[in-house]
């Protein structure tokens, strides 16, 4: 039986790990290749790696953490942001990446999954969801640009929409509950998963180990995302899965 | 010494790596003239099945590779690396494998006899299940999860090539192999200890040769 994943993701800028990163037992915790050691050690099934460098030079850096850390682990992370064309999917690929996810460029640029799927194969593309309620269509809208410019876009609509083109996976972020601890959204991503074919990441939300055991449940997610809980050590990849492996959870 | 083929199908730098890390020499190339100096051959491959079928017919690696295994060179192919090793793939039209080990390659329906849908690919970890513990790739391995992501999986009528499976909607071919020829589906470079346990007892089948 396929197991379901705890993602741990990590915000890189210019080559180091930011956002509230509060590691005391590591020599440096912003050092990418460190902390994604650290997470593979306790048990998690994949790692995001997010990069937000705003200029070239930290694309390029992105470039070498993304070789480092593929020289060093043996597990499977997907690399995001700055990715808007096929040249960046090779570069970030071929430095040994599993998969790349794109957001706001798969909206403005919908044949982009197209391209990337038929050029390195569906298992490599990630799409990005980035949603919030809106109660004028009784469903959730998608946002891009980090979250700050509504589309035109209902979310289911578009999760079918990026399967058709292509994509292997979608990560989906709640805006709604991003940031409040208070649990996932268990509604979006339930449905979400059951309207498209492929896997589907939750995001957003993450507080303790329970929210993950319902949005596996109930929200029927294949793997759940998570960043501030892990980093601050309120609870640890492996705290989540012992407890989800008591509660009757496919874990690895 | 391990001579990983590149035809330009497939990340090698993981599995480079994992070789360095394991203290395995290894040379990458695309020239069967350099290749034959390897003392065993790894073909890795990510993308679709027809492009890499002939990309190795029309530089010739097919040949090459065919007599290396007649040989008795040992060879691994890993993802879509295993899947060419079989006959053929109906993976963007019918197009023939390396024809090595007996089966066909094909999508991963979807729904199940009863109608129950499911996802493709097949991402994630899932266990193994041992049914050659006997064969030199298993040394020393306990029935662990390994790392898939495929959408096309190998369906063969000869049990007796099925080292090892997983179960999806169905038994997943995962570890393949019969003589000198081995094949895995997950990736053993991001599978962790039990991935990186199979690289080296595969490294180490070539080193004894």
């Amino acid at each position: 039986m396929l197991t379901k994943r705890i993602i741990p993701c990590l915000d890189v800028k210019d080559g180091r790990v930011v956002k509230g990163v509060q590691f005391v037992d590591l020599k440096d915790a912003g050092d990418p290749v460190e902390l994604a050691a650290f997470y593979d050690k306790e048990g998690a099934d994949e790692l995001v790696f997010l990069d937000i460098s705003a200029s070239h030079e930290g694309r390029d850096t992105m470039i070498d953490v993304v070789r480092h850390v593929a020289a060093e682990l043996a597990i499977p992370f997907t690399v995001g942001g700055g990715i808007n064309k096929l040249e960046d999917m090779k570069r970030v690929l071929r430095a040994g990446a599993d998969k790349v996810s794109m957001n706001t460029a798969a909206v403005l640029n919908p044949e982009l999954v197209k391209e990337g799927a038929d050029y390195f194969g569906t298992q490599c593309i990630v799409v990005a969801i980035d949603a919030k309620y809106d109660p004028s269509i009784d469903s959730w809208r998608v946002y891009t640009h980090g979250g700050r410019k509504a589309t035109d876009w209902e979310v289911i609509e578009w999760a079918k929409t990026v399967e058709e083109n292509g994509a292997g996976e979608i990560l989906l972020t709640s805006m709604n509950a991003d940031g409040e601890k208070s649990g996932f959204d268990i509604k979006l991503t339930k449905a979400v998963s059951e309207a498209v074919n492929i896997p589907v990441i939750a995001s957003g939300g993450a507080g303790n180990a329970d929210h993950f055991d319902e949005v596996f449940k109930d929200g029927k997610a294949d793997a759940a995302l998570a960043a501030s809980i892990f980093h601050y050590k309120e609870t640890s990849v492996s705290e989540v899965k012992d407890f989800l492996k008591k509660r009757g959870v496919t874990i690895r | 010494m391990i001579g990983i083929i590149d035809y330009g199908m497939g990340n090698l730098y993981s599995v480079s790596k994992a070789l360095e890390r394991l203290g395995f020499d290894y040379f990458l190339s695309e020239d069967p003239e350099e290749l034959k100096k390897a003392s065993g051959l790894i073909l890795p491959g990510v993308g679709s099945f027809r492009d890499a079928a002939s990309i190795l017919e029309k530089t010739g690696l097919k040949d090459f590779i065919l007599s290396e295994v007649e040989k008795g060179t040992p060879l691994l192919g890993i993802c879509l690396g295993m899947q060419l090793l079989f006959e053929e793939s109906e993976e963007n039209g019918v197009s023939k494998g390396l024809g090595l080990l007996p089966g066909r390659v094909l999508r991963f329906e979807g729904v199940t006899e009863d109608g129950t849908k499911y996802k493709v690919p097949h991402m994630g970890w899932n266990k193994l299940r041992f049914h050659h513990p006997e064969s030199p790739l298993l040394t020393d391995l306990e029935e662990e999860h390994v790392y898939f992501v495929h959408s096309y999986v190998v369906h063969t009528s000869s049990p007796d090539v099925v080292i090892a499976s997983a179960d999806y909607y169905g038994e997943v071919p995962a570890v393949v192999g019969k003589g000198n020829v081995f094949g895995t589906q997950f990736h053993p470079e991001k599978s962790s200890a039990e991935g990186l346990g199979i690289l080296s007892n595969y490294a180490e089948l070539i080193e004894r040769k």
